[in-house]
């Protein structure tokens, strides 16, 4: 593998990483101060995969539909969490395992009842459609490259909020101590409500700017809720610079393992994560 | 487990479609036990849509043909695979002995199909597999009760390579995912390809059912073959179109495929399938009238327009329908029910066809090429194709 087919597969790795974190940075801010385990995390970004098709084709651009995606994903999140997730604060994880794969369940139908079976597609917007030639024969998408940067962007948001904000200590405090946090004033349910949403949201946005560049299916969620749970797991559960980093290595290590193992490449991703735990059982950054 | 099996087991005694026409026709034999149809498609998940197709082309089909069932009236026993390959022994059982059905109509997927065969070959029931392409099924697992109106996942693949030395592409990389209808595409492709002095320079199987095919297209573009076959269906051809047009190779490197490629997916790969060439033995534009009529109607019964899955369960209603009339109506002598269907030509939309000795199509296979959004026909790319039914004793 000469130098520059190196850096195109580095390039590749990155930028599967990246979307990687954003859709696990959800799952695990949520784990982290809320102590849920949400298995229909994979269906928030099916919801939003399908929300930015319907909605592209409603309103006919695509920039509008991802705003009103991630507003309605946010709602959602909001009502999930008020109607279900609060029956779950006082129980175990069972509990909360059980609910949550019903949830799957009721998402998968309601997105068969709504939206079909057929493989949807979106457009790349117009003024994200190009390509920025690399050698004669790859291009790089702009919109991918795009993708990218929100990703850095909201994770740099992600890290100024919890650890610059007063809503960030709040969330930090919650983690710790759920009682201590509330016997100081603080409304814990309402923390909780908005920590959850924003967890919905995150996956959803995921969902919303991934449809230009996948294939809107049934069972999307599903794929990515595994690769997110090995993300989660190297980095630490709950932790969200363990979710940056782990995510960078499982995108990395799954582009090299394809072209480097084809073989094998399909179990490299929990190799590595078998290893990590071996080294570090709970993970890289366990708090 | 008895259960659970009753629940989802929803048994549709859909009725009489041959009812008025057929009784005035001719006094039938048996007329009043119905012919029953078994139908084991996946009605739920992801390939429900397929299955859906499946059975309202079957079930069109005995309606337009209530006139050659002799009185005969039609019970369809439905049962949802799901597509799991693992129930279809359980459901194939107990749709042949306890339903004692005459028909067994299904299904979608490959691993499904295997696990119907082993329960229903050489048993008195016929099955009719009206998708699934695995090799096997009329090869060394065919049986004379076992027929297939689908294809076999050779054909579409094979005539290809001739398709590509005639283009004077001679380094070819393949790929597809790592499954028995992908593998078995690629290498049909890889056996005419090179049998005529071409070169597999790479071949890269993906594993299933993974859709990040980013590293592997730069691989192929560091590769920089003359062309690429591949073999992908559903949201995967979707998402590899998008990512070979994303990255660049569309135009540079020209794309070639089995027709699953761009069947029911053109609408979700937009402009990035333009100018794709690939395989199959049906094109929804095809210009024959049989086909031109099942459109339409099958556009005026179920309000959307009918694809080749339709078109496949159409076919094997129309087998049925064919053989029941040719016995006028009696069915019980399975081995002339058999001669019947195996001497049967089918007046398919994709135009028309007989069986092999392995109980295959022997059809026609076209060549298409995304245009505006559409497989355009461009040529007949192997004529009355026949499957080699490699391992088959028939």
């Amino acid at each position: 593998m000469d130098i520059t087919l190196f850096l195109f597969q580095l390039m590749n790795g990155v930028q599967y990483g990246l979307l990687l974190f954003l859709i696990a940075s959800g799952l695990t801010l949520v784990f982290g101060v809320m102590g849920i385990l949400n298995l229909a995390h994979g269906s928030m970004y099916m919801v939003g995969a399908y929300l930015a098709w319907y909605f592209t084709n409603t309103t006919g651009s695509f920039g509008m539909a991802a705003v009103i995606s991630a507003i309605v994903a946010l709602l959602l999140g909001i009502l999930i969490e008020r109607t279900l997730i609060i029956r779950l604060y006082r129980r175990n994880h069972l509990d909360q395992v059980l609910l949550t794969i019903g949830l799957i369940f009721v998402f998968n139908a309601l997105q068969s009842l709504l939206w079909g079976n057929d493989p949807l597609g979106v457009a790349v917007p117009a003024w994200l459609d190009g390509a920025i030639p690399l050698t004669d024969m790859i291009e790089y998408p702009v919109y991918r490259l795009f993708v990218s940067l929100l990703c850095i962007l909201i994770a740099i948001g992600m890290y100024l909020t919890i650890n610059r904000t007063r809503l960030g200590m709040l969330i930090r405090a919650g983690e710790s101590n759920r009682d201590m946090v509330e016997c100081l004033g603080v409304d814990i349910n309402r923390l909780y409500t908005l920590v959850f949403a924003a967890g919905v949201a995150l996956a959803a946005i995921a969902g919303i700017v991934s449809a230009p560049m996948v294939s809107v299916v049934p069972g999307m969620g599903e794929h990515v809720l595994i690769s997110c749970f090995v993300v989660v797991v190297i980095g630490g559960m709950g932790s969200i610079r363990g979710a940056f980093v782990g995510a960078l290595m499982v995108g990395i290590v799954d582009t090299f393992s394809s072209i480097m193992l084809p073989q094998v490449s399909s179990m490299m991703i929990y190799i590595l994560m078998a290893v990590i735990l071996l080294v570090k059982p709970k993970g890289l950054f366990a708090s | 487990m008895q259960n659970n099996k009753n629940r989802l087991r929803h048994l549709v005694t859909a009725c009489a479609t041959a009812g008025l026409l057929g009784a005035t026709a001719t006094t039938a034999v048996n007329a009043a036990e119905p012919v029953k149809v078994g139908v084991m498609l996946p009605f739920s998940g992801v390939y429900a849509a397929l299955g859906n197709a499946g059975r309202n082309g079957l079930k069109l089909a005995l309606q337009q043909n209530a006139a050659q069932l002799h009185g005969r009236e039609i019970e369809f026993l439905e049962l949802d695979t799901e597509a799991k390959p693992e129930r279809a022994p359980e459901l194939a059982s107990s749709l042949l002995d306890k339903d004692k059905a005459d028909f067994i109509i299904g299904p979608v997927h490959s691993g499904v199909a295997m696990g119907m065969s082993k329960v229903l070959r050489n048993t008195d029931a016929i099955m009719i597999i009206p998708n699934a392409g695995a090799a096997a099924a009329t090869g060394p697992l065919c049986a004379p009760n076992v027929f297939r109106t689908s294809f076999s996942s050779w054909q579409p693949s094979y005539p290809m390579g001739k398709v590509a030395l005639d283009a004077g592409y001679k380094k070819v990389v393949t790929m597809s995912w790592n499954y028995g209808m992908g593998k078995e595409s690629l290498e049909a492709f890889e056996e005419s390809f090179t049998a005529g002095g071409g070169e597999i320079v790479k071949q890269i199987l993906v594993p299933f059912p993974k859709t990040e095919f980013q590293p592997y297209i730069t691989d192929i573009a560091a590769t920089a073959p003359d062309a690429v076959f591949v073999f992908f269906a559903g949201g995967g051809a979707v998402k590899f179109v998008k990512d070979y047009d994303a990255l660049g190779l569309k135009g540079k490197i020209p794309l070639l495929g089995s027709g699953f490629l761009t069947e029911g997916t053109l609408d979700a790969q937009g402009d990035a399938a333009e100018g794709i060439l690939t395989t199959l033995h049906y094109a929804d534009n095809l210009d024959n009238p049989t086909n031109q009529k099942f459109r339409q109607q099958y556009q005026d019964a179920f309000g959307k327009p009918a694809d080749i899955y339709a078109v496949q369960g159409y076919d094997a209603g129309q087998l049925i329908a064919q053989a029941i009339d040719k016995l006028g109506g009696d069915i019980s002598d399975r081995k002339a029910l058999i001669q019947a269907m195996e001497s049967s030509t089918i007046d398919s939309p994709r135009g028309l066809f007989t069986f092999s000795k392995a109980h295959n199509p022997v059809q026609d296979i076209y060549l298409r090429k995304v245009e505006h959004g559409e497989n355009q026909v461009m040529s007949i790319a192997a004529a009355a194709l026949e499957d080699p039914a490699r391992g088959c004793k028939l």
